[in-house]
C-alpha cells in the first residue's frame, strides 16, 4: 500500500524539476544515458541537465520525427536516450517513428511527453492530448505510466533507466498535489492501494488520483465506501487488482485526464469483461477536442472532477444493486 | 531502353567487384523466384551499389556481427531487403540456401529488412523515410560513445520525398555527422512511375548541397566510379551525400522494361534466363581481354 502524504497540498518542486534531478542523478552513474529535445527543452526543464552533461545532451530543433529516429538509432548503438516534447508531438506527430523505428525492432527509449489533456491549459486544442494513452497502449511491449507526484516520478525516472525497452511516461510539468509521503513504495504493474473500501472502487491516474481521494470524502458523507488506487502503471495494467476489486466491490469507476475511449478506463473494461464483469463508469472526457482556459476551468469543463467521479460511482454501485 | 551501362574497367579489382555484384543479382533473382515474385526493380538497381560496399570499402566481419565498432548499413530503401539479404548471403552471413526461403512463413528473411530476424541486418527498416535518422542515431551514438567505424545508408529517390529525410539532413549537417555517408539510389523511379511525372525532384545534387553537405554524383552500375567516391568520401571534412544514378531493373533482363518494374512476378524460367544474361554480360564486360 502506498503511504500517503499527512496532508495533501501542492508540492514545492514542479514536477519538470524533480524530472530532470532524477535525471542527472542517473546521469551521474550511467554514462550510456542521453537526453534529446525537440525545441523544448526550456519548457519541459531538461536545462540544468544540458549545462552538467552537454556532450550528451541533443537539441534536434523542431523535428520530432527525426528526433525519435535519432534515439531509435542511438539506443542501437548502445545509449539509453530520453525524448521530451508536449505529449501530442511525442506521441500522435511521431506515432510511425514510435512504432516502427523504435518499438518493433525493440530499442530502448524513453519517451516523455510532458502537458497531458487539460494541463496543457491555455495552449488549447493542438497541444492538448486526450488519446496519447490510447495511441501508445496500441504498441506492442510499450510501458506506459502516469505518475500522480514527484516521488512517484522519482521512481519512474530510475525505473525507465535501468530496465531495457520502450518507455512512455506523460506528466505534468508544473506544480502538483503531493500525494506520497516518505517512504512510498512503487512497483511498475502494480497499482497503489490508497484507501480501502466495500461499495466501489475507484482506480485513477495522474492529477485524477487527487479528484479521487476527494471524492472518496464525499462519498464517506453519503455513507458509501470506496477503495481508491493509483493506477500509475497503465500498461501493463494491474489486472490483479482490477479483478480483485471487481470480486471486493462489484462495482467500479474509472478516472483519467484523457478520452475514454482507449486509456484506462478501457484498460479497466477489458479487463473486468474478460474476467469478471461487474459495471464499470469511466470517467474521462468524452468525444471532444482540448480548449483554452485554466486547469481548474478545464477539468470542470471536462467533467474531471471528484464531485463527477463520486457521481459516477453512485451509478455504478445504483447498476451493480439492479443486478441483483 | 540502354542496357548497357556497365563500363569497361580493368583498374583495382573491378572485375572482382562486378562479379560480386553478378553474383548478388543471381542470388537475389533466384530467391524471388523461389516465391514467384517479388521488389525486383529497386533490388537490381541497387546491387552495383552494394557489391562495391560489401566487398571493398565496410568494414565487417560475417563471423561477428554484432562488434559495435564494425562498420553499419542501413537499407532504408527497407523494400529492397531481397537484395542485402542475397549480399549478406554472398558474404558468409548465413547459408545461400536460406534465401530460398524469402517471404515464407516463419522465414529469417521478409520482404522489408529486420534487424531481430536476419543475422547482419542493422536496421530494420520499411516505412520509407525513416532509416536515415536510424542512421544518424547509430553515427551519432559512434561520435558520443568514441566508438570507430561509419554508417552507410542507402535511400532511394523515391523516398526523398518523405518530409522526415530533409530534417535528418539538416542534422547532420548542422552535427557535422561525417562518420555517415548516405548514398541515393537514384532509379528516377517510384512505385507508381517516374519521379518527374509524380514529384519532379528538380535535381538532387543542388538540393544536398543547399542543405550544407558534400554532394556527388557517379554512375550508379559502374563499381570503379562507386568505389571511388566512397573511398574520397571516407575523408571528407563535411557528412558527403553520393548520388548513384542507376537504372530501376538494370541487370535483369525481363525487369529492363519502361513498364511496371517495381515488384514483378518471377518464375524459375525467367531467373534462369535472367542468370545466363548477367554471366554473359559480365564476360562481355570484363571478360579476359580487359584482365
Amino acid at each position: 500500500m502506498g503511504v500517503l502524504a499527512d496532508k495533501f497540498v501542492t508540492d514545492a518542486v514542479e514536477m519538470r524539476q524533480a524530472y530532470c534531478a532524477a535525471l542527472m542523478k542517473e546521469a551521474a552513474e550511467n554514462a550510456k544515458i542521453t537526453v534529446v529535445d525537440a525545441d523544448v527543452s526550456h519548457s519541459v526543464g531538461t536545462g540544468p541537465f544540458y549545462e552538467k552533461f552537454p556532450d550528451r545532451s541533443i537539441n534536434c530543433g523542431i523535428m520530432e520525427a527525426h528526433a525519435v529516429g535519432l534515439c531509435a538509432g542511438m539506443s542501437a548503438m548502445g545509449l539509453v536516450p530520453f525524448f521530451h516534447a508536449f505529449g501530442v508531438f511525442a506521441t500522435r506527430r511521431v506515432f510511425d517513428q514510435i512504432f516502427i523505428s523504435c518499438a518493433y525492432q525493440n530499442l530502448n527509449v524513453k519517451i516523455i511527453g510532458a502537458d497531458p489533456g487539460v494541463t496543457a491549459a491555455t495552449n488549447g486544442g493542438t497541444h492538448m492530448p486526450f488519446e496519447d494513452l490510447g495511441l501508445m497502449r496500441l504498441i506492442p511491449n510499450a510501458t506506459i505510466v502516469e505518475p500522480a507526484d514527484s516521488s512517484m516520478y522519482n521512481f519512474a525516472v530510475k525505473f525507465m533507466a535501468d530496465n531495457y525497452g520502450l518507455f512512455y511516461l506523460r506528466t505534468s510539468r508544473r506544480k502538483t498535489v503531493k500525494i506520497y509521503g516518505d517512504g512510498a513504495r512503487f512497483e511498475i504493474g502494480r497499482a497503489n492501494k490508497l484507501a480501502d473500501g466495500d461499495d466501489v472502487c475507484i482506480f485513477a491516474c495522474g492529477i485524477m488520483v487527487y479528484e479521487a481521494l476527494k471524492a472518496r470524502e464525499l462519498l464517506a458523507k453519503k455513507g458509501v465506501f470506496a477503495s481508491v488506487y493509483d493506477m500509475h502503471t497503465i500498461k501493463p495494467v494491474d489486472s490483479a487488482a482490477v479483478i480483485y476489486e471487481a470480486k471486493k466491490c462489484g462495482a467500479i469507476v474509472t478516472a483519467e485526464n484523457h478520452n475514454v475511449i482507449g486509456g484506462l478506463g478501457s484498460a479497466v473494461c477489458e479487463v473486468v469483461s474478460e474476467n469478471y464483469p461487474v459495471p464499470v463508469e469511466r470517467v474521462g472526457v468524452e468525444e471532444s477536442f482540448g480548449e483554452v482556459g485554466s486547469q481548474e476551468y478545464l477539468q470542470s469543463r471536462f467533467g474531471l472532477t471528484a464531485e463527477k467521479i463520486a457521481e459516477r460511482a453512485l451509478k455504478s454501485i445504483e447498476r451493480k444493486l439492479k443486478r441483483k | 531502353m540502354k542496357t548497357e551501362t556497365v563500363k569497361k574497367r580493368c583498374d583495382f579489382n573491378a572485375y572482382e567487384t562486378a562479379k560480386a555484384a553478378a553474383e548478388i543479382r543471381k542470388l537475389c533473382i533466384r530467391s524471388l523466384a523461389s516465391i514467384g515474385s517479388g521488389h525486383i526493380g529497386g533490388s537490381m538497381s541497387v546491387s552495383d551499389i552494394l557489391a562495391v560496399l560489401y566487398t571493398d570499402i565496410m568494414h565487417i566481419d560475417p563471423k561477428r556481427p554484432d562488434d559495435e565498432s564494425r562498420d553499419w548499413l542501413v537499407m532504408s530503401k527497407g523494400h529492397c531487403g531481397s537484395a542485402l539479404y542475397a549480399t549478406l548471403a554472398y558474404k558468409g552471413y548465413f547459408k545461400k540456401e536460406e534465401l530460398l526461403t524469402l517471404n515464407k512463413g516463419g522465414t529469417k528473411l521478409p520482404s522489408h529488412c529486420d534487424r531481430l530476424k536476419t543475422v547482419g541486418i542493422d536496421i530494420s527498416t520499411g516505412s520509407l523515410g525513416q532509416g536515415l535518422s536510424l542512421a544518424a542515431g547509430v553515427a551519432y551514438g559512434k561520435i558520443l560513445r568514441g566508438i570507430g567505424g561509419r554508417v552507410y545508408a542507402i535511400l532511394g529517390d523515391g523516398e526523398l520525398q518523405e518530409g522526415q529525410n530533409w530534417e535528418a539532413f539538416q542534422f547532420i549537417a548542422h552535427r557535422n555527422v561525417n562518420n555517415l555517408i548516405t548514398i541515393i539510389d537514384n532509379n528516377r523511379r517510384q512505385l507508381d512511375g517516374y519521379t518527374e511525372d509524380i514529384c519532379n525532384p528538380f535535381g538532387l545534387k543542388n538540393k544536398f548541397e543547399a542543405f550544407g553537405l558534400i554532394a556527388e554524383e557517379v554512375d550508379g552500375h559502374d563499381v570503379t566510379e562507386i568505389y571511388n567516391a566512397l573511398k574520397t568520401a571516407e575523408n571528407a571534412q563535411k557528412p558527403v551525400v553520393l548520388v548513384c544514378n542507376t537504372e530501376k531493373g538494370h541487370g535483369c533482363n525481363f525487369a529492363e522494361i519502361r513498364g511496371f518494374n517495381h515488384y514483378m512476378p518471377v518464375t524459375e524460367e525467367l531467373a534462369e534466363s535472367a542468370a545466363a544474361e548477367i554471366d554473359r554480360r559480365l564476360e562481355e564486360n570484363y571478360g579476359r581481354s580487359c584482365r
